[in-house]
């Protein structure tokens, strides 16, 4: 699908791009090019069929463990709760128990080293099919990292820039011991909100110590009951969980789809709250600025004309595009080239692209004045470890370019051009590949689950590259995938050998499904001959 | 040399099917039963369709050289 952008102008100039003159208007003059191809039917069709050979072999167990014909490892109640109602006969636990279970060695593996381009990871296995696990001891050295979140590679050993964390560490300790409330405000938390403010040029922003924590728990001190929530179809978990414990009205559009997010608004706007008929007190909009599952990239020009036109609120959680989207990292606002005071809630993590944990909520400075006053999380968690927010500290200077050098804004060119031929050159093998040309998260479909199970495998044990395969129910039943995070830490090496094993891999379980054309580009292949595939 | 070449040839065709079925993921008993029960209703088409067809196919075949017989003893 490709979307022609009319001009947005900017005044604001962020830091290392050109100087503009002010007021002159800035051209998003790039096209938005995203596939999400659809599956050949006989894929879809042995799809099913594998799920439901596995449904009746699962049946089958569940029969031979309840006669006892067989020895049951899963949970089960207790024999005085035999007559009460059953824990564990909804599907979900059916196929956690009968499905999961076979395959459950390909996720969950423990690693030993720091989460850098290259790992180690703790070798097990299992004598009973994966009901148990145990370590042989043997560690498999220098796996190549695609499953790490690490997208500018901040994640790694220690080395000699990190000697500030050291210091902090002498002076200030590990732990907080208190909330934000009581005795837990450092001047690291003061220094860290006001250096988050002046990177992604706003008014004021608030660390929290977790990133999860920071949506479930402040979304509900945003919003309450006669308020209305739309939120995107594939949000994650964190926002979902904090809509629900707001008490609002949620309502779910299609996945960035814009014609479906205004008809939604047209009806709140009309229509107000459903008995009364009174109008809502406000109305958010909750969508994500890259979606790690599918890899797209939220439309944000769009959204931001609906949100004008329709005087509502937008809530954007840049996770995983903070860092690793936009000319200098500064995220979508600056990947579209608008200004990042139109949107009134932008909130992020500094798990992903910084190598620390926390999340911030940024915004207007009454916005995150009230948030320092009401949010939950600042009330009753503990605030972020100075450790920690050293780290960020030195990461969000790194990247700026405030400690004297301009690695970090090569970092994020790379990350642009590892993402950029990653990429490319998986389309051109014949992969289907999910999402933005732009996005750093790489889904490549695998459909079936006994091909997922052995895609896995073979590629850490034969070719020694580790990657997170995501099955049923973070996707749809149908749509197993393997999703891969380029890091700006991966050398072009690294990413050949790859990609090198990705198309032996695909050739052996004949992965490559995607029915557009090939680009004839003889330099980029090795082999002599050409053949033409299906 | 080209007897190992069907071998392997053949051994990659049941992997395929091992992995687009779901064998691949079910215990060593569990396949052997599934392929002898799925061994099981190929040989019974195959059985059927040896016995049957051929006498299906010729009833068809007197059934419409009856009708054209029919028209043909019409226009005459």
């Amino acid at each position: 699908m490709e979307i022609d952008v009319v001009q947005w102008s900017s005044a604001e100039q962020s830091q290392g791009r050109e100087p503009k003159q002010n007021g002159k208007p800035h051209f998003y003059d790039k096209l938005i090019v995203e596939s999400f191809e659809e599956a050949p039917l006989h894929v879809v069709v042995f799809t099913y069929m594998a799920y439901g050979i596995g449904t009746l072999f699962g049946y089958l167990r569940d029969f031979l463990r309840n006669w006892g014909i067989e020895k049951c490892n899963a949970a089960v109640e207790r024999k005085e709760q035999k007559d009460f109602v059953p824990l564990y006969q909804d599907f979900e636990n059916f196929y956690t128990r009968n499905l999961y279970m076979r395959i459950r060695d390909n996720w969950n593996r423990p690693i030993c080293s720091a989460p850098g381009p290259l790992f180690d990871v703790m070798e097990r296995v299992s004598d009973d099919y994966n009901w148990t696990f145990r370590f042989t001891g043997r560690i498999i050295k220098d796996v190549i990292n695609m499953g790490s979140y690490n997208f500018l590679g901040l994640a790694d050993k220690y080395d000699e820039s990190m000697k500030t964390i050291k210091d902090v560490l002498e002076v200030y300790g590990t732990g907080v011991a208190s909330t934000r409330h009581e005795m837990g405000t450092l001047d690291k938390h003061k220094e860290l909100e006001d250096l988050v403010a002046k990177f992604l040029n706003v008014e004021a922003a608030m660390v929290f110590g977790m990133g999860f924590a920071t949506n479930s728990m402040n979304i509900p001190a945003l919003v309450g009951k006669g308020c209305l929530i739309l939120s995107d179809e594939l949000n994650h978990t964190s926002l979902v969980l904090g809509a629900r414990l707001s008490g609002a009205t949620i309502r779910v559009f299609k996945h960035n789809n814009t014609q479906s997010l205004e008809k939604l608004l047209r009806d709140a706007v009309i229509y107000g709250q459903p008995r009364t008929r009174r109008a809502w007190k406000k109305i958010l909009i909750l969508v994500e600025g890259t979606y790690s599952m599918e890899g797209s990239i939220v439309h944000l020009p769009q959204i931001l004309a609906l949100k004008k036109k329709y005087k509502a609120y937008l809530y954007i959680d840049e996770a995983h595009s903070i860092g690793a989207v936009g000319p200098t990292g500064r995220g979508v606002t600056e990947f579209f080239g608008l200004d990042p005071h139109e949107v009134d809630v932008l909130m992020g993590t500094f798990t992903k692209s910084f190598g620390a944990s926390g999340g911030y909520i940024a915004g207007r400075k009454d916005l995150v004045d009230y948030l320092r006053v009401h949010s939950h999380s600042a009330v009753y968690a503990t605030s972020m470890s100075p450790p920690i927010a050293e780290q960020i500290i030195r990461s969000l200077k790194f990247i700026m370019g405030l400690d004297g050098t301009t690695q970090g804004l090569q970092r994020v060119q790379q990350l642009a051009k590892n993402t950029r031929y990653f990429r490319q050159r998986l389309q051109e093998m014949g992969f289907i590949i999910y999402g933005n040309e732009n996005a750093s998260v790489v889904p490549l479909l695998l459909y079936m689950p006994g091909k997922v199970a052995a895609f896995a495998r073979h590629m850490l044990q034969e070719k020694k590259i580790g990657v997170v395969v995501v099955g049923f129910p973070a996707t749809p039943l149908a749509e197993a995938r393997a999703r891969f995070c380029v890091s700006a830490s991966h050398t072009r090496e690294m990413l050949d050998t790859v990609l090198e094993a990705l198309d032996e891999t695909g050739d052996l379980l004949r992965l490559k499904y995607s029915r557009h054309k090939k680009s004839a580009r003889p330099e980029l292949y090795d082999e002599t001959s050409f053949e033409l595939e299906d | 040399m080209d007897l190992r070449r069907v071998k392997e040839y053949f051994s990659w065709l049941y992997y395929q099917y091992q992995i687009i079925s779901c064998c691949a993921v079910l215990e060593p008993w569990e396949q052997s039963m599934f392929n002898t029960i799925l061994l099981t209703i190929i040989a019974m088409v195959v059985y059927t369709a040896y016995v049957f067809i051929p006498i299906h196919i010729r009833l068809a075949w007197e059934f419409f050289s009856k009708i054209c017989g029919y028209h043909s003893t019409i226009a005459n």
